[in-house]
Order: structure tokens, then C-alpha cells, then sequence
């Protein structure tokens, strides 16, 4: 069974009599990476500092491994996590001593300090920079020393508040592709905040989406990108089809997947027997009623049947069961000319250019 | 008068180092302290009041500490007046709030999500705080500079509560406002050049100390 290793209950932060916060219940899972995502100003930060014992709540109360964090010595507690921020907010010193500043902290032997930081060091592919002063370092650089600096502490939970929101697109990637596999090698639970879905998506073994301050759901990406629990969660989340499948076959830049026995066409670069993610926008997806009555340069043709019709607006969005779910977003006056209802068969069409592959 | 100049400069630098030790050991902690409780009532208030104290006119300190210490005062018992120990008690006036306000502002200037970053690493309040000095050595120290540079120049209070007595209470700033009064501008001139070469050397070792491992 897998232990709650964080636990939170009837949390609520007010500023000046303003609620800025406000968590029912979030359970964290011992190994697994929690991913908060919600848009500038949602209150995720709040979340972390009261997670990271920095911020004291109004009301409520957080659980470590099933004892209230309030309860227990917070310098002993802080000293079971580990935090990395949005800027890097490295010392005036070298390198080295930057990432070996918490095990200094924390009263580990000389040797050891050496060992473990020379380790994460080389990790975080920053060893060349050891005796270079933290300032003139570049963005990423910088921040892979703040990573290095908190993978040496070997903590219980990691957690990191948009550590790459601050890069430019290049090193982000890279670095979030780094950080991937670190998480998963050392199968440190963490919490990772961000407000890119890109990057919940890639990292978060669950998703738990902050809107105004209130935690509106948590769960698997997939469930919370196709089955979002309500508008707001959807227009945050906009892509509304994700489906998790493996590349099957990987040529020339044109990808198939396999999903749930589908074979599902994509472009992109992936490597055959990755784990991807398969992101379509609902707007994305043509519907038809019958096969073949017209040739279109959409590569994929799914065959289901309508479960749900929802207007908003000019548009309804249409769920369709396909062996697996899919949302679509078509105008009014195309459901009313093929008199779509719920029930009914349709093909769902799209094209293998509108598919954004996210390799997990 | 050459062992006299010795002994002057000697009790010149006890005194003002003395005086800058003691406020830096009241200014650092008390400086950090508002620096770091940004949410304290009054805090606006404290720093005006200890800003207004960077300015005080040693003339009105002199006065204060006379009237404290004189033999009738409140603190006569203690016979401190037209001793070292007056020079010392007045000239840490001076040097404290100069001391305290520079290393408010000196931390104010981190980013304030620095302690955040420390603490989540881990550090205790103390650690924590001993980090943001580090951090804020160049500016620590330039107050340090600033309070002992108040002090070694100033001479209205050392005059009013030391009284200038030759082998007990002369300093070097006293000593130069009686000899030019006397009309004897050599031995004037004399003292003031060794008065600046003795403040040029104590922030010169200073200004070692601040620019180590800045580059």
C-alpha cells in the first residue's frame, strides 16, 4: 500500500480578511510526483510555503506522514524537504559551496559534503562550473545548481515552485527533460508548481489543478485533461482528448501509436516504445456520419458513438466513446444538419498534424 | 609632546575602536532584527527615529551624556565623567544608530524570498540569519566604516564629557582643536596628518576584508 506522506486538511489562508487559499483535503503519495498547476496569481505558491512550513495557516492543518507538522519541530521538519524556487536565489559564493550549502546546514561530515555535492554535481552536469562564483553563472546553469542544491539533501519530499518559468524555451526543455528522468531515477516524492500544462503534463504522476485559490480537482493527467470537472477547470486546461498510449512505430517524423488497441497516427520526433501522451484540442476533430464521403487529408478516422452533447454558446462539445474518450468542439448548425444525438454513430477525423505527442 | 602624540593616538583608537565594537554588537543584531520583521507595528517609526540618530550632532550627544554623567546627574555615582569610559559611552551614541540604520538597509536590500530559499534548505533562524550577512558583507561592513568613521572624526562630544585632560582624556581631535587655538598650527597639522593616516589604515584593513572574494 502506498503511504500518505503529506497531508492536508480544511486548509485556509486569509489576507486581510481575504481568503487567499483555500485546500479541503490533498493527499500526497510516498514516490509520486504531484503536479499543481492553475494560472498566475491562483494561490500556488501560498500552497507550497504552508506544504514547506514557512507560511502558518489560518485554519487547518498539514500532516506529515500522519502527524500535524504544527506539532513537530519545524527545523526538524524543514529538514526532511527541500526547496527549490522560481529564481535560482544562489549565494555569493562558488558552485560547490552553494550546493553543499544544506548538508552544511544540516551538520553532515566534511567528507560527505564533498562526496554528495561532487555526486549532484555531476548529476545536474554542472561539474565543470564547481569553482566558478554562483553570479556569473547563466539562467540555467543557475538553476540547475538550485536543482543540484536540493538533490543533494536526499530529501523525503521535493519541492519545486516554477523552476523554469524564469528560461528561455531551449534550456527549459532540456532541463525539464533532466529533471524528468532525475525524478524518476530517485523516485523522490516532490511537488512540482507550474502554470504550463507541458510541463504538468511531462513531470505529474497526478495533477491537481488551483483556480482563485481553491483546489478544484486532482487526479491522473489524463483524467483531469479529458474529463476536466467543470468550466473553469476545462478552460484552463484547454486540450480535452489526452490519451496515453506507446509509439509503435516511429518514421521519416510521422509517428503511430498504439492506444488501447487503437492505432492512432501523430507527427513528431519520438522514438519508437516511448510512453507519450496524445493531446488533441477538441476544435481540432471533424465529425462525419458516414465513412468515405468525402477524401480529406485527415489521417485518422475513429468510429464511436456520442455520449454526450453539452451547447456552449454557438459551439456544442460533442464526448464521443471511440474505445476511448474524445472531445469535439463543432458549431451548432453542423450538429443540427446531421441531426447529431446522443447515441448516435459518428467518425471523429483529425488530422495527424493537429496531435501533440508529449513523451512521459 | 612625542610621547605625548603616542599616547594620544593610542587612547584615540581604544576609544573610537571600542566605542564602533560596542555598536556594532547593538547595531548588527538590532539592525537585523528590523530588516527582517517586516510586520512589525511601528517598524516605519523605529527606522525614522534611528535614521534621525545617523545625523546627531555629536555636540548634543556630548551635552546628553554630560548631564547624565556630571557629578549631580542621574549616573553621577558612578564617576564616569572626564574619564575614557565617558568618551566611550558617548561616542557608542553616535556610532549605534549609524551602525543599526545601515545594516537595516544593508538587508533590505536581499531579496526578501532569500530567507524563504534558506529556510527551505534547511537553515535554523540562526544559520539563516548568519547566511544573509555573509550575503551582505559589502554593505555590513561599509556601515562598520560609517560608524567608526562617525566617531575617530568627531570631537564635540569628546571634548564636552572627556575634557581633554592630557594623559587621561586627550585624543587626537581634542588635542588638535587645543593646539590650534593655542596658535600652534604645526603640531596641529601634525596630529591631523596622523589622524587621517590612522583612519586610512583601520578602513584600509577593512577594505580588504569587504573586497576579499568579491570578484
Amino acid at each position: 500500500m502506498v503511504e500518505t506522506i503529506l497531508g492536508v486538511k480544511d486548509l485556509i489562508v486569509r489576507h486581510s480578511d481575504q481568503t487567499v487559499l483555500q485546500v479541503d483535503s490533498l493527499d500526497i503519495q510516498e514516490g509520486e510526483v504531484l503536479a499543481i498547476i492553475g494560472p498566475n496569481g491562483a494561490g500556488k505558491s501560498t500552497l507550497l510555503l504552508v506544504l514547506g512550513h514557512l507560511l502558518h495557516p489560518d485554519e487547518g492543518q498539514v500532516y506529515f506522514r500522519g502527524k500535524s507538522i504544527e506539532q513537530e519541530n519545524e527545523l526538524a521538519y524543514r529538514r526532511r524537504i527541500a526547496l527549490v524556487l522560481q529564481e535560482p536565489l544562489l549565494l555569493h559564493r562558488s558552485v560547490f559551496d552553494n550546493v553543499a550549502a544544506g548538508l552544511k546546514f544540516r551538520g553532515v561530515p566534511r567528507p560527505e559534503i564533498k562526496q554528495r555535492t561532487d555526486e549532484w554535481l555531476e548529476r545536474l552536469e554542472i561539474s565543470h562550473l564547481r569553482n566558478r562564483p554562483a553570479h556569473s553563472l547563466s539562467g540555467g546553469e543557475a538553476q540547475r545548481t538550485s536543482l543540484a542544491r536540493a538533490f543533494a539533501l536526499q530529501p523525503e519530499l521535493l519541492m519545486l515552485d516554477e523552476p523554469f518559468s524564469a528560461l528561455d524555451t531551449p534550456t527549459r526543455s532540456r532541463l525539464l527533460q533532466d529533471l524528468h528522468a532525475l525524478l524518476s531515477q530517485t523516485d523522490v516524492t516532490s511537488v512540482f508548481i507550474t502554470h504550463d500544462l507541458d510541463e504538468a503534463l511531462l513531470l505529474g504522476d497526478r495533477v491537481a489543478v488551483l483556480l482563485g485559490g481553491v483546489l478544484r480537482q486532482v487526479g491522473r493527467p489524463q483524467d483531469v485533461f479529458t474529463a476536466p470537472r467543470d468550466g473553469d477547470v476545462a478552460a484552463f486546461v484547454g486540450v480535452e482528448t489526452v490519451i496515453a498510449g506507446n509509439v509503435a512505430v516511429s518514421q521519416n517524423g510521422l509517428v503511430i501509436v498504439d492506444a488501447s488497441g487503437l492505432r492512432l497516427e501523430a507527427v513528431g520526433d519520438v522514438p519508437t516504445g516511448t510512453r507519450v501522451l496524445f493531446c488533441l484540442r477538441p476544435e481540432d476533430i471533424t465529425l462525419s456520419i458516414s465513412e468515405g464521403t468525402a477524401i480529406s487529408s485527415a489521417r485518422n478516422h475513429l468510429t464511436g458513438r456520442i455520449i454526450r452533447m453539452t451547447p456552449s454558446g454557438p459551439l456544442v462539445r460533442v464526448l464521443i466513446d471511440c474505445g476511448l474518450p474524445i472531445v469535439a468542439l463543432i458549431t451548432r448548425g453542423s450538429a443540427n444538419e446531421m441531426r447529431l444525438i446522443e447515441g448516435q454513430s459518428v467518425i471523429a477525423s483529425f488530422k495527424a498534424t493537429a496531435v501533440h505527442l508529449i513523451p512521459r | 609632546m612625542t610621547s605625548d602624540i603616542f599616547e594620544i593616538t593610542v587612547l584615540s583608537l581604544k576609544v573610537s575602536l571600542l566605542a564602533t565594537g560596542i555598536s556594532l554588537f547593538i547595531g548588527l543584531p538590532l539592525g537585523t532584527w528590523l530588516a527582517l520583521r517586516r510586520q512589525l507595528r511601528g517598524r516605519g517609526f523605529i527606522l525614522s527615529i534611528i535614521n534621525t540618530g545617523m545625523a546627531l550632532p555629536p555636540v548634543v550627544v556630548g551635552l546628553f551624556v554630560a548631564m547624565m554623567l556630571w557629578r549631580s546627574g542621574p549616573l553621577g555615582s558612578l564617576e564616569l565623567i572626564y574619564t575614557p569610559a565617558a568618551i566611550v559611552i558617548a561616542q557608542t551614541i553616535i556610532a549605534a544608530p549609524v551602525v543599526t540604520g545601515l545594516t537595516a538597509s544593508a538587508l533590505q536590500q536581499l531579496n526578501p524570498r532569500l530567507r524563504l530559499q534558506l529556510l527551505g534548505l534547511g537553515a535554523s533562524p540562526i544559520q539563516m540569519v548568519i547566511s544573509l550577512w555573509r550575503e551582505a558583507r559589502l554593505p555590513l561592513l561599509a556601515a562598520l566604516m560609517a560608524g567608526f568613521g562617525s566617531v575617530i572624526s568627531e570631537v564635540g562630544a569628546s571634548m564636552m564629557v572627556g575634557g581633554n585632560i592630557r594623559h587621561q582624556t586627550r585624543v587626537l581631535t581634542t588635542a588638535i582643536v587645543l593646539e590650534t587655538s593655542r596658535g600652534d598650527f604645526q603640531n596641529a597639522i601634525a596630529l591631523s596628518i596622523l589622524l587621517l593616516i590612522l583612519a586610512y589604515m583601520v578602513n584600509l584593513g577593512l577594505t580588504i576584508i569587504q573586497q576579499r572574494g568579491t570578484r
